[in-house]
């Protein structure tokens, strides 16, 4: 059970978050002007990795505010939280 | 006959408290203090149980949680009985009943004995290779191992206690009350951390507690002495909470871990009412300090397992801390000193040692010397390679080792003994430390797994850390301490010890016999009967992962999860695939530590707290008027209203005919409802449904569709604007909280730049739909002053209005093509809105109706509901609801998703009404449709999502959606159902009114 440093709250039980998917998948401006491949890459395509992972989290049952989080999947270990819209920190 | 064992009085034993207990019906005395392992050794009982497999006679072999064989059923018959307890566990107390369990008819004459002279038709994997062909017999003898296999029986009658769950922080955990646990919570609390110190026994002290090696001390006082002085001490501290009884089961990431403290199990039945039983403990530590100790390990040789073989340890701590030999005639087979701890233990008390079998060629500590002072007879180089007594150990056979270790040489000694002590080295209890993620190394030198690389804040101290001598054990604690806490001194600074050096060990995983080995049974899983053999056998049939061979063989898997025989298993393994055991790793250690009973685990959330119900303000009404209720989401709503013993068919068709006829009234307050606003919510509303609302009027209502952004339906609701910057938005009752969710997603990630700001008003306002030819004259009789022409309020308008002095938004939408209102009024005046109504409706016969009744009215109307007539796969286009669609927008969520070549494709299942050829056949939902009957395979076209029997139309109407139904108007397909086929015809999916002149009437 992660302990999770909400940038809005604080440290809460990850019972109060919900997991969103990989983050920085930004929803394309021009949806119409896209293939069918380039829409679907945008749509399906999700990296799933074993290691340092960019994810996207809320706090569902909390303030409801999403923020992104890095997270190393192998060991759970989280390396860093942010803000929506702020710059992902630096490997 | 029994006789009696207690050789002294132990501070721990209160010899003035005498209680009686039953055991197999028979009844014993013990005292308080005893577990019911040392109240039975008291009264010279040793057989309490049957192994799984081979039913062999089992005894006592430890005195702690670590217990394989002694496991009973306690309270047997009673509503408290529990199953697979350990019998060294239990604290006894007046009125405690206990019986063995797998054994038929008695643990003294047990039928499935005869297994074990069958054992040579048992290998390990047998199940697996016996009852596999052929594969159609499998239910038969499946019959046969399910009635032979398992071990207690559980309760059958509802549990009488209470259960707890608490949240519990602390800066310091520390696990253990051992010597190493009580000087690190003991310092930890005097630097000002918040401790918490919990122990699984019911007294603090661990092993040192009852120490008596003469030539260990700290501070020139015996271990014990001291340990005791710093145990009162504790009282003392500030910041420092104690424990007993209570367990550690699981040690999760980032320090969370689960603890059951265990309140009421040991008093009378008298004293256990109405008092919480166990209680789970949540624990979020900033650090914690492992503490757990080690646990002795046997020694693997053949028929290790009867009655009287004991770890020596246990037989210490039996004798110093219980009072109790627990034989009169006591062998010890050893490959260390610690042995010579219990035999001197013994001696002091003048019972009688025979001798001490030493697999080692020789000790110099103080201890032995002792030993050989005392005048008992040391065998050095020796192994056992037989014991018999079938239900009581009664000899043992030696001979000497080889130099390798790997035979046995010369002539057979036999020693007649009635307890042998085992003692085969210690083995760090490192069980919680890899459960949180942590990883082991294997130690070549001292041969166990020691704690490696941490992942969270946390140390291991004291012999789970791998430190098994008092002068190490302070040293090491000392610095780690420092380290962990960021401290500069200790209480431990100061402290003198003097210890007894132990000079060898000598291990040898799988002790030789003068037989092969398939001749015979060293056990190495006790509870599981896996022997070395079955191990062995594993490899040969080429296994090679250690958690493969652990579930070939079983080893491990019993409720003990091997405690005792995992570091031989994989000891035996190495040896004979001739690899390391660092390489060959260990199996996982999963929670719990020691097994939890569901009540811990469920805690409060049982009978009305299982689950979350919501219940609507005008709850209270629908259950005077003996509404059925249905689960919608988390809320309980009314379903139907059965009189006089109406089936649910006979209401839900009164009700529809009333609805239609004169008036009908439905709490709609469970709809999910989000207030929406800010100056860019009509931009948001444009961008998050598929039609238009830039040009929605203030105080006009509007239907949406929501997708996903894959181009499926995924909710619907209206949408009514109530200012400029102001909107309120239904959504259906399951999808309120997703639909929140998601906008807040879209909002928060997408557009942040978009000035909108989302309220959930769900819970706010309660909802009354009046619906029905006479719903408008029963709103003029609650509103006489609100102008209810279509002129001024029309269909797909809002009135904001008053009833007395009560304020109400009134939208007139409709969900059953009926004329009609929903009346929204705060939440807390829901009951007496709808009761008002009720009253006002009584001339026109208003009908309450339910869920079910709203379904049929509107499938009627040929309108969705998501989720039943979608499924994630429905595109609006699948639905045919095109005009829905708006064309001009440049974008909306999923819009482009509509383009893509598959939710283009003419074949996809659409949906389309379905009429029965017979109008009295009311078809299945989930039946499935097909064109032809007489084709192999035949092709599926799809299946029906809605069906009723409509008593307005009095014919049988159905929604289905059918692969490229859109142009099969009247088309004949079929649906053939497991007795006969029914014959359908493809229809318009709008059964009723098609031109919504019912609206205006």
């Amino acid at each position: 059970m992660f302990l999770i440093n909400c940038p809005y709250c604080g440290e809460r039980d990850q019972q109060e978050f919900k997991a969103g998917g990989e983050a920085h998948i930004e929803r394309p401006k021009q949806p119409t002007e896209l293939s069918d491949d380039e829409w679907a890459e945008y749509l399906f395509m999700r990296k799933n990795i074993k290691g340092v992972q960019f994810e996207r989290w809320n706090h569902a049952h909390g303030c409801r505010k999403w923020f992104n989080m890095v997270r190393d999947t192998s060991n759970d270990e989280i390396k860093a939280i942010y803000k929506m819209g702020e710059k992902p920190p630096s490997q | 006959m029994t006789k009696n064992l207690r050789v002294k009085s132990s501070e721990y034993i209160d010899e003035t408290n005498r209680i009686s207990f039953k055991f197999n019906g028979k009844t014993y005395h013990g005292f308080k203090g005893d577990t019911l392992a040392s109240a039975l050794l008291a009264n010279d009982v040793h057989l309490v149980g049957r192994s799984f497999k081979y039913h062999r006679p089992r005894g006592i072999m430890t005195s702690g949680s670590e217990e394989p064989n002694a496991i009973v059923q306690v309270n047997p018959g009673t509503n408290r009985t529990e199953p697979n307890v350990r019998a060294t566990e239990v604290e006894i107390y007046e009125g405690l009943e206990a019986s063995s369990q797998n054994c038929w008819p008695s643990v003294e004459f047990d039928i499935g004995g005869i297994n074990n002279f069958l054992s040579p038709f048992f290998p390990a994997g047998f199940y697996y290779k016996t009852f596999m062909w052929p594969a159609s017999f499998w239910e038969k003898y499946e019959f046969f191992i399910r009635h032979s296999a398992g071990l207690g029986k559980s309760p059958t009658t509802t549990d009488p206690d209470i259960y707890d769950h608490r949240n519990v922080h602390c800066d310091v955990l520390v696990v253990g009350a051992g010597i190493s646990g009580i000087m690190a919570a003991k310092n930890a609390a005097k630097n000002n951390f918040k401790t918490l110190l919990v122990e699984e026994k019911n007294e603090l002290g661990g092993s040192t507690i009852y120490e008596n090696n003469e030539f260990n001390k700290i501070d020139n006082k015996a271990p014990s002495e001291w340990l005791k002085k710093e145990i009162e001490e504790l009282k003392n501290i500030k910041n420092l909470e104690i424990k007993t009884r209570t367990s550690v089961a699981a040690y999760h990431q980032y320090n969370y871990l689960l603890a059951r403290e265990n309140l009421t199990d040991h008093l009378e039945a008298k004293d256990k009412t109405n008092k919480i039983r166990q209680r789970l403990l949540k624990i979020r530590a900033k650090k914690v300090i492992l503490a757990t100790g080690a646990l002795e390990r046997p020694l693997i040789f053949n028929n290790n397992d009867r009655p009287g073989i004991m770890l020596s340890s246990a037989i210490k701590k039996y004798s110093e801390f219980y009072g109790v030999a627990c034989g009169s005639k006591n062998v010890f087979f050893t490959n260390n000193d610690s042995a010579y701890e219990s035999a001197i233990s013994l001696y002091n008390k003048g019972i009688n040692v025979e001798a001490i079998i030493d697999i080692r060629e020789q000790s110099e500590s103080k201890i032995v010397k002792k030993v050989k002072e005392a005048g008992i007879k040391i065998y050095w180089s020796h192994s056992i390679v037989d014991t018999t007594g079938y239900k009581r150990l009664n000899s043992i056979s030696i001979m000497k080792l080889s130099n390798d270790g790997t035979s046995v040489t010369g002539s057979k000694i036999s020693i007649s003994c009635d307890c042998l002590g085992v003692a085969g080295g210690w083995t760090p209890a490192v069980h919680l430390y890899t459960q949180s993620g942590s990883k082991l190394k294997f130690d070549e030198e001292k041969k166990v797994f020691l704690p490696n690389h941490n992942t969270s804040e946390q140390i291991s101290v004291g012999s789970c850390g791998g430190d098994f001598k008092i002068d190490e054990i302070i040293k090491n604690l000392n610095q780690k301490l420092k380290d962990t806490l960021n401290i500069n001194e200790t209480d431990l600074d100061s402290i003198k010890v003097e210890i007894d050096q132990e000079n060898s060990k000598r291990n040898i995983w799988l002790l030789p016999s003068d037989k092969p080995i398939g001749k015979t049974k060293p056990f190495v899983d006790y509870q599981n009967d896996a022997t070395a053999k079955d191990i062995k056998l594993a490899l040969r049939e080429g296994f090679r992962s250690i958690e493969h061979v652990k579930r070939y063989t079983t080893t491990g898997m019993g409720t003990d999860q091997g405690k005792l025989g995992n570091m031989h298993a994989l000891g035996i393994i190495a040896d004979t695939a001739g690899v390391k055991m660092g390489e060959l790793g260990t199996t996982t250690f999963r929670p719990p530590y020691t097994p939890l009973t569901f009540g811990t685990i469920v805690g409060r959330n049982v009978g009305k707290f299982f689950d979350v119900f919501r219940r609507t303000p005008m709850n209270d009404w629908h259950v005077e008027n003996k509404a059925e209720f249905e689960n919608v989401g988390q809320w309980k709503r009314a379903w139907y209203y059965p009189i006089n013993g109406e089936t649910m068919h006979q209401a839900v068709q009164r009700e529809s005919k009333a609805a239609r006829e004169s008036a009908g009234i439905l709490d709609a307050s469970t709809l999910g409802k989000i207030d929406i606003q800010g100056s860019d919510a009509s931009e948001f509303l444009n961008r998050v449904y598929t039609n238009a609302w830039s040009k929605l009027a203030i105080g006009k209502c509007r239907y949406g569709l929501m997708l996903n952004e894959d181009g499926m339906v995924y909710d619907d609701g209206v949408t009514t604007r109530l200012g400029e910057n102001h909107y309120i938005m239904t959504t259906t009752t399951g999808g309120a909280a997703n639909v929140l969710g998601k906008l807040e997603d879209y909002l928060q990630t997408e557009w942040p730049e978009l000035d909108v700001y989302l309220t959930s008003v769900t819970d706010h306002y309660a909802t009354t739909s009046l619906c029905g030819p006479n719903s408008k004259k029963i709103l003029k009789k609650i509103i006489p002053d609100l102008d209810l022409s279509d002129e001024n309020f029309p269909h797909m308008s809002f009135k904001e209005s008053k009833i007395g002095n009560i304020q109400c938004r009134i939208m007139r939408i409709s969900f059953t093509g009926e004329h009609s209102y929903e009346i929204n009024v705060q939440a807390s005046y829901g009951k007496d809105l709808w009761q008002k109504c009720i009253e006002a409706g009584k001339e026109f016969n208003i009908t309450p109706y339910g869920t079910e009744t709203m379904h049929l009215l509107r499938a009627e109307k040929g309108f969705i509901i998501v989720g039943q007539d979608t499924d994630g796969t429905m595109t609006p286009i699948d639905l045919q609801m095109d005009w829905i669609v708006s064309k001009k927008k440049y974008d909306f969520i999923g819009k482009r998703s509509l383009y893509r070549s598959d939710t283009m494709r003419e074949d996809r299942k659409q949906l389309v009404g379905l009429l029965t050829d017979d109008p009295n056949i009311v078809l299945e939902e989930g039946a499935q449709i097909v064109s032809e009957l007489n084709q192999s395979p035949v092709e599926m076209l799809g299946h029906v999502t809605s069906s009723y029997f409509s008593p307005n139309l009095k014919k049988s109407i159905a929604l289905a959606v059918v692969r490229g139904g859109k142009d099969m108007m009247g088309k004949k397909l079929f649906v053939p159902m497991e007795n006969k086929n029914i014959n359908v015809t493809v229809a318009n999916p709008v059964f009723y009114d098609e031109k919504n002149e019912r609206l205006n009437a």
